[in-house]
């Protein structure tokens, strides 16, 4: 394939991920809304990020068969985020869009924060700082039965803060798990405030690799970075890899972008309708 | 069920059962692994690691992530073991516990050896006596209190078979034998070591020893003390409880832990539920823990035979007013 269609066809398939990453915003801010609690601006920033995994051929899945053994793994440690993965799971047809509408209401399998039992979800998450242990131990399990599939793991930029998040990030790199994807949102704020002023973590990228990850910093909301940096980790051996995406809290929303008062708040119908428009009109991924 | 347990001379800690029944399930059970926060050689977790090195993962002093990886593993058909000491892994990592493995009732064994004042010498920040409390309350979780070497063997292997998350209690000291070989072994059935009808003396872990000397200070005087073992707290035993109120009409637990939401406190929610009796309950009285030998400890902090024996009478007299 020559370097000319081979940018036609990323440009043709970034034009579609662009589109459905509208799509997502727009089920996340409605049903957020519908539920009346909920966390949009930490779910608004990860949507470049599932998309590529879900729809730009990361992620080895089959949602017709959700439990397949050689699935990968996708492990949403900060499960706050979940109403992006769970918009993501019904329109890749996991389970029917209508449930989405179910978020946070008794009896629904959409809880608040991720709990096992929805297609999709390998496992609760929610209570910051655990994910990255638990698919690292997911990883060592496959390379014990010489099982192909990767584990990818989400994080957020104020659960690093959790000192759990950097047990896991010396075992993983001890253990030299390279069938291991960490993605660290980093939206810059936290519930309270932003990162910097709550407890400043920089230089992040520095941090992971000197704990012996290789590390990729992008922007989280460019698609042709995320697919570059995903296959650039497929192809890393003897090291765990962190790709710090460089995110915007609340992205697509004028009114929520970097601001802690977007965390966990669901809009109200005027509120909506306003964002709901501004995501009509943007223009986010390239 | 045998009738009075003869009590062997030989002693051996719950620790060694424990690591010969992991030696055990790597033999037998493949998809067991073991994971180690760097106590391999106290906990005898390194007993799996010599024969089966490439299931033993050694995560360092990191009972958290230890505990995700161990969830990681059973999320992907592994029966992993988690070893450290019983107040590191329980009370450090015990919201990992909870929301990685018991809210997803996940397949997670989780082996906490030091447990006790019977640690002696390395003092109170190592002696743990609150892992009962706080293991029972997570929800699915069983809870198991070997009392002897034999029956922390048994309770290894059994673990395994329970779909589920299992604690194991063990200790570090060697420990008077009190069991058969042929005693049954039932997760959640206690088992009756020696038959009363004036007072029921319930113990888990090495108080059955003391229980079992205790009912023997008693038989002298002519009462006769029913003793049993729990080595299930979780789930417990609620007929063995309910029969002896009946029975006896007066009840005293025993344990090598606090009395602040332990042991006695599963026997006593169920004594006050379904047959109120007067009720005494052996255990550390909300006090911290200290250096010294085990025996000087046991004595000073009220865990003998004859505080048991003491406490039995108590609730005799009440029983009788």
């Amino acid at each position: 394939m020559s370097g000319l269609l081979m940018a036609e066809e990323i440009e043709s398939k970034i034009v579609a991920l662009k589109q459905e990453a509208k799509e997502v915003r727009k089920d996340d801010l409605t049903m957020i809304a519908k539920a009346l609690s909920g966390h949009p601006g930490g779910s608004l920033s990860l949507v470049e990020i599932l998309v590529s995994l879900f729809y730009g051929g990361v992620l080895r899945h089959d949602p017709k068969n959700p439990s397949f053994p050689d699935r990968d793994r996708l492990i949403l440690s900060k499960g706050h985020g979940c109403p992006a993965l769970y918009v993501m799971l019904a329109h890749r047809g996991y389970f029917p869009r209508e449930a989405l509408w179910t978020l946070r209401k008794l009896g629904s399998p959409l809880q608040g924060h991720p709990h096992r039992g929805l297609p999709g979800i390998e496992s609760s998450s929610g209570s910051l700082g655990q994910g990255l242990s638990i698919a690292t131990g997911i990883a060592l399990a496959a390379r014990l039965d010489q099982k192909s599939y990767r584990t990818y793991c989400i994080l957020g930029d104020g659960e690093m803060d959790e000192g759990q998040i950097w047990e896991s990030a010396m075992t993983a790199a001890h253990y030299s798990v390279d069938s291991l994807c960490a993605i660290l949102d980093a939206n810059g704020v936290q519930q309270n405030g932003p990162v910097k002023t709550i407890k400043n973590l920089e230089p992040i990228p520095d941090k992971w690799r000197s704990f012996g990850w290789h590390t990729i910093e992008v922007n989280g909301h460019r698609f042709a970075e995320l697919l570059t940096a995903f296959e650039e980790a497929k192809n890393t051996k003897g090291k765990p890899t962190m790709i710090v995406a460089r995110t915007v809290k609340g992205k697509g929303v004028s009114f929520m972008e970097g601001q802690s008062v977007w965390h966990g708040k669901a809009p109200n119908p005027e509120q909506l309708e306003q964002a709901l428009k501004e995501i009509e009109a943007g223009d986010i991924g390239s | 069920m045998g009738g009075v347990s003869t009590v062997q001379s030989d002693k051996k800690a719950t620790r060694d059962g424990f690591g010969e029944g992991l030696v055990e399930l790597g033999r037998t059970r493949p998809e067991v692994v073991v994971l180690s926060g760097d106590l391999g050689d106290s906990t005898r977790a390194i007993w799996f690691q010599k024969e089966f090195p490439n299931r033993f993962f050694e995560v360092g002093i990191a009972e958290q992530d230890m505990i995700g990886m161990a969830a990681g593993f059973a999320l992907s058909g592994k029966i992993p073991f988690a070893c450290s000491f019983g107040v590191f892994v329980t009370g450090r990592a015990w919201e990992q516990i909870r929301t990685s493995v018991c809210n997803m009732n996940l397949n997670v064994k989780i082996g906490g050896s030091h447990c006790g004042i019977s640690v002696g010498a390395d003092g109170t920040t190592n002696e743990a006596m609150e892992d009962i409390s706080i293991m029972r309350s997570q929800v699915h979780m069983t809870v198991l209190v070997p009392s002897d070497a034999i029956e922390a063997k048994r309770a290894t292997l059994a673990a395994a078979d329970i779909s589920g998350p299992v604690y194991i209690r063990l200790g570090r000291n060697p420990a008077p034998i009190v069991t058969k070989k042929e005693d049954p072994f039932t997760v959640g059935k206690a088992n009756l070591i020696r038959q009363g009808k004036d007072v029921s003396l319930f113990a888990c872990g090495l108080m059955v020893y003391e229980a079992i000397q205790a009912s023997e200070l008693l038989a002298k005087e002519g009462i006769q003390a029913r003793v049993v073992n729990m080595h299930t707290v979780k789930p417990v035993d609620r007929e063995a409880i309910i029969s002896a109120c009946r029975d006896t009409g007066a009840i005293v637990t025993a344990e090598e832990h606090t009395v602040v939401g332990g042991f006695g406190s599963a026997v006593a929610e169920v004594v006050v539920e379904e047959f109120p009796v007067p009720m005494a309950r052996i255990g550390i009285q909300d006090r911290i823990g200290e250096s010294g030998e085990p025996d000087e400890l046991f004595r000073a902090f009220h865990l003998t035979a004859s505080d048991i024996a003491q406490a039995a009478r108590s609730v005799i007299r009440k029983k009788k007013k």
